[in-house]
């Protein structure tokens, strides 16, 4: 009996969606990155050209002005952005609203919607989301930014860090304790960044991502309507909970597809760089260096892929979403070491794409929870 | 006002591209395939000027089953239906046999513009836009920057070395685009998942009414005898400037009959 395999990430339109992507990477990031790199942050240019080709929205619904589409052509997105020759930090600045949009559609205000997430998709406005504070990390449930009831706004106040587009964004999604302490009492609000009392108190330079601007910012005596508030009030926690599997399996799937794009590099090195007369790849040691960056990626990959398709059909993934993660993240990181100890000395180079990937990969063992986390997490879901 | 834009399958611009030894063609399974850049500008223009006078834009292609992709792609841009004309007799076409099959399917639409980017980029000729027109014996308006619409008048802007000659003719009228004239616009992820819906009719030879001996390598006017692979890359040489630096690269630029 013969059956045929149809790749769920290769019908037609998401081969159309691939291109699409590749197109645009071409196009409109690739001869620009080096110099977004040194600005530190991303053009607005870039967000309305990504929203010309519908990109920003794919994922959001097109009742809030999105383009359709699920969470698979999203991760086709992501890993297309990164295989043309894009990076990490251009998905983080330009991408910011997957984190910071997906629970105010999910809250589903169609007031909310209008004002805070179509005109993101659309590409005029940023959106940011902030939950970690400067003495936290992963721990959520310990938040002391305070949003308190005054008539019909909020007075919030208190710090976030590391926030991914702070500096640039419009409006920013903030986890605040609207209640008691622990998980119960965390609300979500969305903060727009003209409001007094908020500023930026300073961007944080840091080993990768250059593109992607972070920063530290300050709420005092914020007020932000009651209307702001995004689903039900102390119901925070569970909200931002809903969103962990599809962050983790969207950094996984940046960490493969980055190191997929380093083996690329890679390997066209190997065919055209010459030593003591013969190319890279004629030597044994190479050609199995190569095949085990492609074991690495490709494993990732396909686990990642089945757990993205599960999720997508309804399964509960969290133990799989958090072990993809690890998995990628710890292939990405050793295809990223061997792809610039192939280049050699070209690839210490500033401007080397490898010596950036390089960086830009090490974030991803540490955000949307850290790799400790994840393996305790597993832990606790295989009943250990 | 309805618009035909004729656009074609070619080998990835950037990539090296091969013959099959057995019949001199090209050989397209050996890279990727991309919608001929330069008829993104004529879907662009199409698209535009559908935006100001109305009606409708149909993509004609001529090319194997894998060519429906680039009528797909010109869809999702916003085009609203295809016409593939896809036959096994195609196979080996040159210009002229191409510009028999572009006119007998023309002949089968209702159009006030036919539109070309200004030349493919593998076969590199710039003349089936011509030959096309010569045989529906419509004017034609080639190399253009700039297209207007006005009732039943179409004006182009050509760039020459002087300036700009302006044309203009009555419609139905053949125009061919140079890249200089637009921004093509992304093919949208919406409009990826709206030309699923789109229709495409597809045209064999018979449909047509053209025979085996008029298309195809049988039916081309020129004929490929033979080809050889582009020699590798040499080493250029070094010529070290003692003084006479000048003299050396006209000596050199002589000696290649360049001077």
């Amino acid at each position: 009996m013969t059956t045929t395999w149809t790749d769920p990430f290769a019908t037609e339109e998401r081969r159309a969606l691939r291109a699409l992507t590749r197109e645009f990477v071409e196009r409109d990031v690739r001869p620009h990155l080096d110099q977004w790199e040194r600005d530190g942050e991303l053009p607005r240019t870039l967000h309305a050209q990504a929203a010309a080709a519908g990109l920003l929205g794919v994922g959001f619904p097109e009742e809030v002005g999105g383009s359709g589409g699920d969470f698979l052509d999203s991760v086709v997105v992501t890993e297309e952005l990164l295989q043309a020759g894009g990076s990490g930090g251009v998905l983080a600045g330009l991408f910011t609203h997957g984190i910071a949009l997906p629970h105010i559609v999910a809250a589903g205000d169609p007031d909310q919607a209008e004002r805070f997430v179509r005109p993101v998709l659309e590409g005029r406005a940023i959106a940011a989301l902030a939950v970690t504070e400067p003495d936290g990390g992963s721990d959520v449930a310990s938040l002391r930014t305070r949003a308190v009831r005054a008539g019909d706004d909020f007075v919030v106040d208190g710090t976030k860090t590391y926030i991914t587009s702070g500096a640039r964004a419009d409006w920013v999604t903030v986890a605040v304790r609207t209640g008691g302490p622990g998980f119960g009492g965390l609300s979500l609000l969305v903060v727009p960044t003209d409001t007094p009392g908020f500023t930026v108190v300073r961007r944080l330079e840091k080993m990768g991502w250059h593109c992607s601007d972070t920063a530290e910012l300050a709420f005092t005596g914020c007020r932000v309507p009651a209307a702001n508030l995004v689903g039900p009030l102390d119901g925070g926690f569970v909200q931002l909970a809903q969103q962990f599997v599809v962050e983790r399996l969207s950094i996984a799937v940046q960490a493969y597809a980055t190191a997929q794009r380093c083996l690329d590099l890679a390997l066209e090195w190997a065919r055209v760089r010459e030593t003591f007369g013969r190319p890279l790849a004629t030597r044994q040691v190479i050609r199995h260096q190569l095949v085990e960056m492609h074991r690495l990626v490709d494993v990732s990959r396909t686990y990642t892929r089945q757990a993205a398709l599960r999720h997508a059909a309804g399964e509960e993934v969290v133990a799989e979403a958090a072990l993809a993660k690890n998995t990628a993240v710890a292939a990405a990181e050793q295809v990223v070491y061997q792809a610039v100890q192939l280049f050699g000395g070209q690839g210490y180079l500033r401007d080397a794409e490898v010596e950036r990937h390089y960086r830009d990969v090490r974030i991803l063992a540490i955000g949307g929870g850290a790799t400790e986390i994840m393996t305790e997490l597993a832990a606790r879901r295989l009943g250990l | 006002m309805n618009i035909v834009v004729c656009v074609k399958q070619v080998p990835d611009s950037w990539a090296e591209k091969k013959l099959n030894p057995s019949d001199s063609t090209l050989d397209r399974d050996s890279v990727d395939a991309v919608m001929n850049e330069l008829d993104e500008y004529a879907v662009e223009e199409a698209l535009v000027l559908q935006e100001a006078h109305g009606g409708e834009v149909t993509i004609l292609t001529m090319g194997p089953e894998k060519a429906g992709e680039t009528i797909r792609k010109a869809l999702s841009m916003g085009a609203d239906k295809g016409v593939h004309v896809v036959d096994a007799g195609l196979h080996g076409s040159d210009a002229v046999a191409t510009s028999a099959v572009l006119a007998k399917a023309l002949g089968t639409l209702e159009w006030d513009l036919v539109i070309f980017g200004i030349e493919s980029t593998d076969a590199r000729m710039s003349v089936v836009p011509a030959m096309v027109a010569e045989r529906l014996g419509s004017p034609q308006l080639s190399f253009a920057t700039k297209v207007d619409v006005a009732d039943s008048t179409v004006t182009i802007q050509r760039q020459t070395e002087y300036g700009f000659d302006t044309v203009e003719a009555k419609t139905p009228a053949v125009v061919s685009v140079v890249e200089k004239i637009n921004e093509p616009r992304y093919p949208s992820f919406k409009g990826i998942m709206a030309a699923k819906k789109k229709p495409v009719t597809t045209l064999t030879l018979a449909d047509l009414g053209l025979g085996a001996d008029e298309v195809g390598l049988a039916g081309s006017w020129s004929a490929v005898d033979e080809f050889a692979a582009r020699p590798p890359r040499q080493a250029g040489s070094v010529v070290k400037d003692e003084g006479d630096g000048g003299v050396k690269i006209a000596e050199y630029l002589a000696g290649q009959k360049f001077i």
